[in-house]
């Protein structure tokens, strides 16, 4: 029983870790507070659907068109919206109001967008849904897929941030945006890139969302909520952090699911989120 | 003058049922309804820039109290009842948000109405067995509009109130910089939690007096992340720091939002999300302030 909670709750978390990175990426580096992210998440996972069960293809070969395709919408979304507030709000602290009621109005208008094409339904695709043993845990293959997704890609850019220049880079805006410009780094170019790489991720992690769980297309906020918190858990802009903060989350959703209720998933995130409020609002992981 | 022209306004606003035919009182209840709102969101929001989403949070709160207890207890403390339980969630949200950095409470907010929804549902599925309550209240389409009427004209009296106050001030002081407001002696957790308790419970008794109503009251409707969005859009297009802003707002969104939503029922999110994202670029500050600005520049222009 506690097996099963533990292995299943992990494989959950990975993908919530996944989406969380994006989202620290977006926030951290680009400074963006981008409310919209569930439904971008939600959207992605709507083209995979549509991409199985419309031509047939393989959700693993939908999942390589997908994540460049986020960042692409990424790219697009940062330079035509975000670029725009960020110009505006110079070196004032506008921009976080202004990006939280710009994507908050993304928010329904990709919302109205997924419920015109797809409908309001319940929706989920049946794919390698056989049980495979982990540990004497009987543990779904594509839950398996998802969560060796997530490693892969969560551990290749926790990898990249910590070990490359690029990395270094990457942190150094995320660190200090006004100093970053006197060390040479074009600011703008790496907001954009983070902007659009946390698109991809939520993309990635939408796609693999829709290879095991069922969803619709108003549970959007339930994501961005989840991947917000995972955020703040782990410390603002910190990789590591988010990957440890989101396994949590997976493991004590799972464990509330399973021993309480499937309906209180998101009081149990609001619960964790308030202890973190009271106890270590820098993080978990963050330092001062 | 300034007090003429809008208790004026009061006195025909009040008089007006007389006259309107059943669909008319309809549409001006959710007018003022959302006047209410709107108002009530900027009293907080407007000065401070703290973004709340959670508007729907409340309002479905306030609905929900009524249909739990209008059977128990007489109107008068239902409504009562619903102020003091929209009073409490505003505390414990205030309390754990409001002395950090204010994307806390945005993000505290926007989850908040899910939150409460899922947690209604539990309970009712759960413990009561129950999904979904009636109404059923000696109140006419008549009274709730004079009720909403007398809670709009009280909060923009409020507000007005809280503009030349103290309160007022330093709720302007934070919203400029807080740093700056900490310094002059501010006390920035307990400013901004009162302010934030007064509208919250506002909100809570509008929801309480619009329920009557719906008649049939469950989690998924009144708890509809549509209020939150329209309340905020509405404030921010008349502006939301000025005393008229949100009513300015209010009006003509909520008259474009009933034609959206009856001519185009499957798009209107989608028109209304195109419509916020052109408010915050374009007028960022409101109308108000946009044609402040136009009637400067002409002054420039001409001298």
């Amino acid at each position: 029983m506690i097996m099963t909670t533990l292995i299943l709750g992990l494989v959950l978390g990975g993908t919530y870790a996944l989406l969380a990175l994006g989202l620290t990426l977006q926030y951290g580096i680009a400074r963006i507070m981008n409310l919209a992210y569930g439904e971008l998440t939600l959207a992605a996972a709507f083209v995979l659907v549509a991409l199985f069960s419309g031509l047939g293809l393989s959700p693993l070969a939908a999942i390589v068109l997908i994540a460049p395709a986020g960042y692409g919408v990424g790219w697009l979304l940062y330079t035509v919206m975000m670029r725009p507030l960020v110009r505006r709000s110079g070196a004032s602290g506008r921009l976080e109001v202004d990006s939280i009621l710009a994507t908050f109005g993304l928010l329904f208008v990709v919302q109205g967008v997924l419920l015109v094409i797809f409908g309001a339904n319940l929706t989920s695709i049946s794919y390698l849904d056989r049980g495979v043993s982990v540990l004497g845990v009987s543990v779904a293959l594509n839950r398996l897929i998802a969560f060796g997704i997530c490693v892969v890609v969560g551990g290749g850019l926790a990898l990249a941030m910590t070990r490359t220049r690029w990395g270094l880079t990457m942190r150094a805006v995320a660190l200090t945006p006004g100093s970053a410009p006197l060390v040479g780094i074009d600011v703008n170019r790496v907001a954009r890139q983070g902007f659009a790489l946390g698109t991809a991720l939520a993309a990635t992690g939408g796609a693999s969302i829709a290879m095991y769980q069922t969803f619709s297309a108003t549970d959007g906020v339930i994501f961005t909520m989840k991947a917000l918190i995972i955020v703040i858990m782990g410390g603002v802009g910190n990789v590591t952090g988010a990957l440890i903060a989101g396994l949590a989350l997976g493991l004590v959703e799972t464990f509330v699911a399973t021993a309480i209720d499937p309906g209180l998933t998101l009081a149990a995130t609001f619960a964790i989120f308030l202890v973190v409020l009271l106890w270590r609002p820098q993080g978990l992981f963050g330092r001062g | 003058m300034r007090f003429i022209l809008p208790l004026a306004g009061l006195a025909a606003l009040a008089v007006m049922p007389m006259w309107l035919s059943e669909y008319g009182l309809g549409l001006m209840i959710g007018l003022v309804t959302y006047v209410t709102l709107a108002s009530a969101w900027a009293l907080f929001s407007g000065h401070t820039r703290y973004i709340s989403l959670a508007t729907a949070a409340f309002y479905g709160t306030g609905a929900y109290v009524v249909a739990v207890l209008n059977e128990v207890l007489p109107y008068p403390l239902v409504l009562l009842s619903a102020a003091g339980v929209g009073l409490a969630m505003a505390l414990v949200v205030g309390l754990s948000t409001l002395r950090l950095a204010g994307i806390y409470f945005v993000i505290f907010t926007f989850g908040l109405a899910e939150l409460v929804r899922q947690l209604i549902t539990w309970y009712e599925v759960n413990v009561t067995g129950t999904l979904g309550r009636y109404i059923f209240l000696d109140v006419t389409a008549r009274g709730i509009y004079w009720q909403m009427l007398a809670l709009g004209a009280a909060t923009i009296a409020l507000t007005a109130w809280v503009h030349r106050s103290r309160l007022g001030l330093a709720l302007r002081v934070v919203g400029d910089d807080e740093v700056v407001a900490a310094h002059s002696g501010i006390p920035l957790a307990r400013t901004k939690l009162v302010a934030f308790a007064l509208s919250a419970t506002i909100l809570t008794v509008a929801g309480a007096i619009a329920s009557p109503r719906y008649v049939y009251v469950e989690p998924a409707i009144v708890f509809n992340p549509t209020v939150s969005f329209l309340t905020v859009i509405m404030a921010l297009l008349g502006g939301a720091n000025r005393l008229w802003g949100p009513v300015l707002g209010a009006a003509p969104l909520f008259l474009v939002f009933e034609y959206l939503s009856v001519h185009f029922p499957d798009t209107y999110p989608i028109f209304l999300g195109l419509l916020f994202i052109a408010v915050v670029f374009l007028l960022p500050d409101g109308v108000l302030a946009g044609i402040e600005k136009l009637r400067a520049r002409r002054r420039e222009a001409r001298s």
